[in-house]
């Protein structure tokens, strides 16, 4: 495509079938305390 | 929905639901304005000043081949989604507050300077025992749990800390457990042994610094009233020498008095701690050193600044990682989790030193959120399910939102202190947490437009 990169096609969909093991770690547990971020955690499963 | 920005000099839209990232050029994202609402003859009108005919044209087919392909208004399916409906949290992280006692005196410490509007006390370890085998009788079939040990500061009861460790590790085979410590410390009371000993058993450490030595010192200072900068930096500097490449963050908070805190950042990186989290303080806004909505061009300056410094030291001697802007857009968790947030109140809890049981650290001394004592073996589930249905679709200002995939619908701690409620997030929070999000996307894709030229 001339005037669209992509950069990543996204993997919401297919983790909505795959996902909720719940391994993964706690988000206010790593390093924030204070505010919310969950969208850096790390899948466990990766 | 979509959500389209600049930054630098890079154009981006983001499909909300799928999570597919472009960079676009200025054509797209001018067009992306008017289309696909309006048809393709009304879109080439609005835009015939500016581009010609034949560019719109080629634009709009390319907008409708990503639509066709779910990468761009993708719809959202997710809220009717068995695995979400389904979800049944179980207990798999504890912050233990081993001691509400601190020997520092913070500024802005929402722990009431350590002792969390209590009497100061160290928790026992007959309580914490008890708090980890509720984790475990807990836990359900979850192999992973977390354990941080908190304050007040946690090494004033190093003592029980190092019990508890090696109670947990006494379960964790009969159980079919993996428990993860952590600590999170001013780092006043670090010497050799505790070093080694941190280093050896605690999966993370986060490490308490605010930055500059004069940012640092006017909000971090002794009892006796001297800044705490010249006692913590050549520990923190030796523990982290030490701990080779496990993983550890320092730590600092922002405020009003330095709302220049990128600069904050690259000192510390400068100092060599490249693995660095730094947050808006949390205060009431009568507080002096309060963030008001008046500081968030400033701030969100301040973002810019630090993703390019970012981006211009990557893969260099001063390369460094910061915890906010470190999304991994190619996969990151699972939509569910997304979904469900910091799971504060039904994933996790925080136990005190008299062995109360709260939704999270915030909450704690907040009798209204008291949910327990692990002592008497009590949960309240009443608040364990208004806390895990306090997720994106019971939010109306998280619903309608692009960055819920994200922040999940940021902190419930915030959304109580700031609006009495914890459906209803923290405004100012919300918009810190978009420019974030923003300039992750805008340093991955920098990076990716490097390593292709």
């Amino acid at each position: 495509m001339k005037h669209i990169k992509t950069l990543n096609t996204g993997t919401l969909k297919s983790s909505a079938v795959h996902g909720g093991c719940g391994e993964c770690q706690t988000s206010c547990q790593s390093a924030c305390k204070t505010s919310c971020t969950v969208g850096n955690q790390e899948c466990e499963k990766k | 929905m979509i959500h389209k920005f600049k930054q630098g000099d890079m154009y981006f839209v983001l499909d909300v639901n799928s999570g597919a990232v472009h960079v676009i050029d200025e054509i797209v994202y001018d067009a992306l304005e008017y289309y696909p609402q309006n048809n393709a003859i009304s879109v080439i009108r609005q835009l015939k000043d500016k581009y010609p005919e034949q560019s719109v044209k080629e634009t709009l087919e390319e907008i409708d081949y990503l639509i066709e392909q779910d990468m761009l208004y993708t719809d959202d399916t997710y809220v009717n989604s068995i695995e979400f409906q389904n979800r049944s949290p179980v207990i798999k992280a504890l912050c233990l507050h081993v001691a509400h006692d601190c020997n520092i005196r913070c500024a802005y410490c929402f722990a009431s300077q350590g002792d969390f509007k209590g009497d100061r006390s160290l928790m026992s370890f007959e309580v914490g025992k008890k708090a980890l085998d509720l984790l475990v009788s807990h836990s359900g079939n979850r192999r992973n749990l977390e354990v941080d040990f908190f304050g007040g500061e946690p090494l004033m009861n190093f003592e029980v800390v190092k019990q508890l460790v090696s109670y947990g590790r006494s379960l964790e085979a009969a159980h079919n457990k993996n428990f993860r410590f952590t600590l999170t410390t001013n780092g006043v009371l670090l010497n050799d042994e505790i070093m080694d000993y941190v280093n050896t058993h605690m999966s993370n450490v986060v490490l308490s610094i605010d930055g500059r030595k004069e940012v640092n010192d006017k909000m971090r200072y002794t009892i006796s009233g001297g800044g705490t900068y010249d006692i913590i930096v050549e520990k923190f500097k030796k523990l982290i020498e030490k701990r080779g490449n496990k993983s550890y963050y320092v730590r600092g908070t922002y405020t009003k008095n330095n709302l220049d805190f990128a600069n904050d950042v690259l000192h510390m990186v400068d100092l060599g701690f490249t693995s660095t989290s730094v947050e808006p303080v949390v205060a009431k806004p009568t507080d002096s050193y309060a963030i008001g909505e008046e500081d968030l061009e400033t701030l969100n300056a301040q973002y810019d600044q630090l993703a390019d410094a970012l981006i211009e030291r990557h893969n260099t001697d001063k390369a460094f990682t910061f915890f906010h802007f470190a999304l991994d857009l190619s996969q990151g968790p699972c939509v569910i989790k997304r979904l469900s947030g910091c799971g504060a109140g039904s994933e996790y809890l925080a136990v005190t030193p008299e062995g109360d049981i709260y939704p999270c650290h915030q909450f704690v001394g907040n009798d209204h959120f008291k949910m327990g004592n692990v002592l008497a073996g009590i949960l309240d589930f009443g608040l364990t399910n208004e806390f895990k249905n306090a997720h994106v679709y019971n939010k109306e200002k998280c619903r309608a939102c692009w960055a819920k995939f994200y922040c999940s619908g940021g902190c419930h701690a915030n959304a109580h202190n700031f609006n009495n409620d914890i459906y209803i997030p923290y405004d100012i929070g919300c918009e810190l947490e978009k420019k974030r999000i923003e300039s992750s996307i805008y340093i991955y894709g920098k990076l990716n437009q490097n390593q292709e030229e």
